[in-house]
């Protein structure tokens, strides 16, 4: 027995910790994430222009409007599952993080149709110049995020259609929902440098 | 958190009496998510890396003794300070670090364990395993294009020395990704730091109440939150350069070699930070201890080691000022630089006014803290000599930077750490270390780091370049160079008695009972070593000194703190 139990017990000067210590350690995370992102988009920011030879931003790049609208809305969509969920809503809440996934692969899908086009037509690939190389790694880093966010988003999926009972576990979706947030936030910074101020 | 009590029966502590076996032993150490152990594991992996990597600095200053001598070849000259610096930074300091985080903060703030107790196991592993694989290079592709052995690019492995075209083989990606690695370990351990420090303190242990030591390293958790990235993602464009052919750091398509300097001191100054604050955190805990007086200003000083943390992030170009950088960026880094004097200097006063007027007793972990004091003091001021852009451009590069980042690695950081291994040690492991034997370590390592350091900034100060594989005779460096060898073996030596103190005290040490120092801090309020789960019974909190509340019950610190 420690002797600390002999310390006095006050009832006047106790503070209540209220703090997640899951929230807290994904907050962290996320933190950690944007200090990893914001060194990809200063070196974008700084090799812009430079390239010696073309393909050139301006040449070869469109505004990818469809995929931008289908990942920002499956932050709405992540939204209404995690409400849903909250309120006991079962099926309502697989619907809604169905259609999340959906969203998040077509905009994988609009990536993929992209570099497609720019390896195969354009002859863009990450060794071509410094375009090729700051564009496919900041892009690329950004997809592999939002795979990252999709792979647990279906693992999600796949427990609730085997029928686990996932309203024990909405801390735990709800973090995930942050973190799919966090991945749009970031497309948010990355479609600015990328297709605004970059073309 | 409720005052329940621990289930003892259940614990492991009850398994634990169960009969004894090295298999039983093994799959405990390989499988624990124990914080203390974990810690310990981390402490241990960390000094077995010391050793190696100070037998590689020996290697260095042999070769350095005289001049013309060709001890070893220059390509194993190269390979060993690639490797001393690496492994001191990556492989002693922050498992050291992350050791220490882990056996104190759970027990400093009344807690069960780390917030995380199995991602804490991961990062652990994924340290150590990131240094096995270091070392591992020692042993692959030896044929490779003579490339194949240990890297050999310098700790900071400056572009476009590390691209593919003049550093084939594999040495330089055994460099990146043990590293990458390694930090994705030290970047749980901050993760946990905070989550723990924010989430898990004991009833009534405010912010404000919360020991300076936790303070810090929630500071320091912070720091490798930042700090880190920049390293990790200037790494992952190497390998893309290295492995895809992109150009990031490839001078002859556009690509930028400055930029990696730029990413990288990003990373490496607040890196110096990193290691330090923690050597600041636990003089914190001793000191006053040892003075047999509260802390001085203790609102300055978490003031003081936020402000460290932040400034530390925006002063990383005075790493290159010899590149060349537009004048406007010399005066913002050379200013910022010294601002974080200030601090600094805050923390140093409050340190020496908390030993004014305190009866302070000189056993090993206070000499160690005094020692600290005075070499710290000057490897700051040698520091603020090398802030100045213009005496930079003189000095950068030579032997004045080595004497001066070893003042404060070994004058502040080791000796902090010694401090700090002499006051813990009883807590961890039950059984008090020898001060005959703490002192003859404390002299001959500060006797030896001095005639190894002192002369050094002289050899600088004439001229002599850092890196450098030898040197003719004739340019006034030789005396300075064979003094600083020989002091490497009066450090040997006292590194020597530190290891038969270690061996001894556990064989047949004194007892240490639960509070050897009659501190103030909850961590004695257990018993040593504590039992796996830390308290039995929830301490609740009312002052930053809840021991000295408890001795005293006539005088207790609450009735004077604010709060």
């Amino acid at each position: 027995m420690s002797t600390a139990a002999a310390l006095p017990l006050s009832t006047a000067q106790s503070e209540v910790q209220n703090l997640d210590r899951g929230k807290v350690g994904f907050v962290c995370l996320i933190l950690t994430e944007v200090a990893l992102f914001s060194i990809f988009v200063t070196a974008y920011l700084f090799f812009m222009g430079k390239s010696q030879t073309g393909p050139y931003p301006a040449d070869v790049l469109t505004v990818p409007v469809w995929g931008t609208i289908c990942l920002l809305s499956s932050s709405l969509t992540a939204e209404l599952a995690v409400r849903s969920l909250r309120a006991n809503a079962k099926a309502r809440f697989q619907l809604w993080l169905g259609v999340t996934v959906l969203l998040g692969a077509e905009f994988l899908r609009q990536t993929a149709i992209e570099w497609h086009k720019l390896i195969r037509v354009d002859g863009l690939t990450i060794s071509t110049n410094v375009f090729g190389t700051t564009y496919y790694s900041l892009v690329g880093l950004h997809a592999s995020h939002v795979v990252i966010g999709l792979t647990l988003l279906l693992l999600v999926f796949a427990l609730g259609l085997s029928g686990a009972s996932l309203h024990r576990h909405e801390r735990r979706v709800e973090l995930l929902s942050w973190y799919w947030h966090f991945v749009d936030a970031v497309w948010v910074v990355v479609f600015t440098v990328v297709y605004i101020i970059g073309r | 958190m409720a005052s329940v009590p621990y289930p003892l029966d259940k614990g492991r502590g009850a398994a634990a009496k169960r009969a004894y076996s090295w298999t039983r032993f093994a799959h405990e150490w390989v499988l624990t998510v124990d914080h203390k152990q974990l810690g310990l594991m981390y402490i241990i992996i960390a000094l077995l890396f010391f050793v190696a990597s100070g037998l590689q600095a020996a290697v260095i200053r042999a070769q350095l003794m005289y001049p013309d001598n060709h001890l070893v070849s220059p390509q194993a000259f190269n390979r060993m300070f690639t490797m001393h610096g690496t492994t001191m930074v990556f492989f002693v300091g922050m498992p050291f670090i992350a050791g220490l985080a882990n056996y104190l903060i759970p027990l400093m703030i009344g807690a069960r364990d780390m917030a995380f107790p199995r991602l804490n196991a991961l990062g652990f592993w994924l340290t150590l395993f990131g240094g096995i694989l270091l070392y591992s290079s020692y042993f692959a592709w030896a044929g490779m294009a003579g490339q194949g052995s240990a890297p050999d690019v310098g700790w900071f492995a400056y572009a476009p020395l590390t691209e593919k075209a003049f550093s084939p083989g594999t040495s330089t990606d055994f460099w990146i990704l043990s590293i990458i690695m390694s930090s994705t370990g030290s970047t749980i351990t901050a993760i946990n730091v905070l989550a723990t420090a924010l989430c898990l303190r004991t009833e009534g242990m405010t912010l404000a109440r919360m020991p300076l030591f936790v303070w810090m390293f929630c500071v320091v958790a912070f720091q490798i939150l930042v700090a880190l990235p920049p390293l990790t993602a200037a790494q992952v464009m190497l390998l893309l350069d290295r492995f895809l052919g992109a150009h990031f750091f490839d001078t002859r398509a556009s690509g930028d070699a400055v930029l990696w300097q730029h990413f990288f001191w990003l990373f490496g100054h607040p890196e110096v930070y990193i290691l330090m604050i923690p050597g600041f955190a636990s003089v914190t805990e001793i000191i006053p201890v040892f003075s047999r007086k509260p802390i001085f200003g203790r609102a300055a000083m978490i003031g003081a080691s936020v402000s460290i943390g932040l400034i530390s992030l925006g002063v990383w170009a005075h790493h290159m000022y010899t590149v060349g950088l537009p004048s406007k960026a010399n005066i913002f880094f050379a200013v910022s630089t010294m601002l974080v004097g200030v601090p600094t200097g805050i923390k140093i006063f409050n340190w020496t006014a908390t030993m004014w007027g305190g009866r302070i007793r000189f056993q090993t972990p206070m000499l160690f803290c005094i020692a600290f004091l005075f070499q710290f003091l000057i490897a700051g001021l040698t520091g603020i000599m090398l802030a100045v852009a213009p005496f930079d451009w003189q000095l950068g590069d030579s032997y004045f930077v080595v004497a001066h980042f070893h003042y404060t690695l070994i004058g502040g950081l080791l000796c902090t750490l010694f401090a700090a291994v002499y006051y813990w040690f009883p807590k961890a492991t039950g059984k008090m270390l020898s001060e005959r034997l703490g002192k003859w370590h404390f002299w001959l390592l500060m006797i030896g780091f001095h005639v190894t350091f002192d002369p050094l900034h002289f050899a600088g100060l004439l001229g002599m370049p850092r890196r450098i594989y030898t040197y003719p005779p004739g340019r006034g460096w030789e005396g300075f160079n064979y003094f600083a060898s020989w002091g490497v073996v009066i450090q040997a030596a006292g590194i020597a008695f530190f290891v038969w103190n270690v061996v001894d005290s556990l064989w047949r040490g004194r007892k240490a009972g639960n509070d050897p120092w009659d501190a103030w801090t909850l961590e004695w309020s257990t018993t040593s070593p504590p039992p796996e789960y830390n308290f039995a019974v929830a301490p609740i909190v009312r002052s930053s000194r809840p021991l000295w509340d408890l001795k005293h019950p006539e005088d207790p610190d609450w009735k004077y703190e604010q709060s």
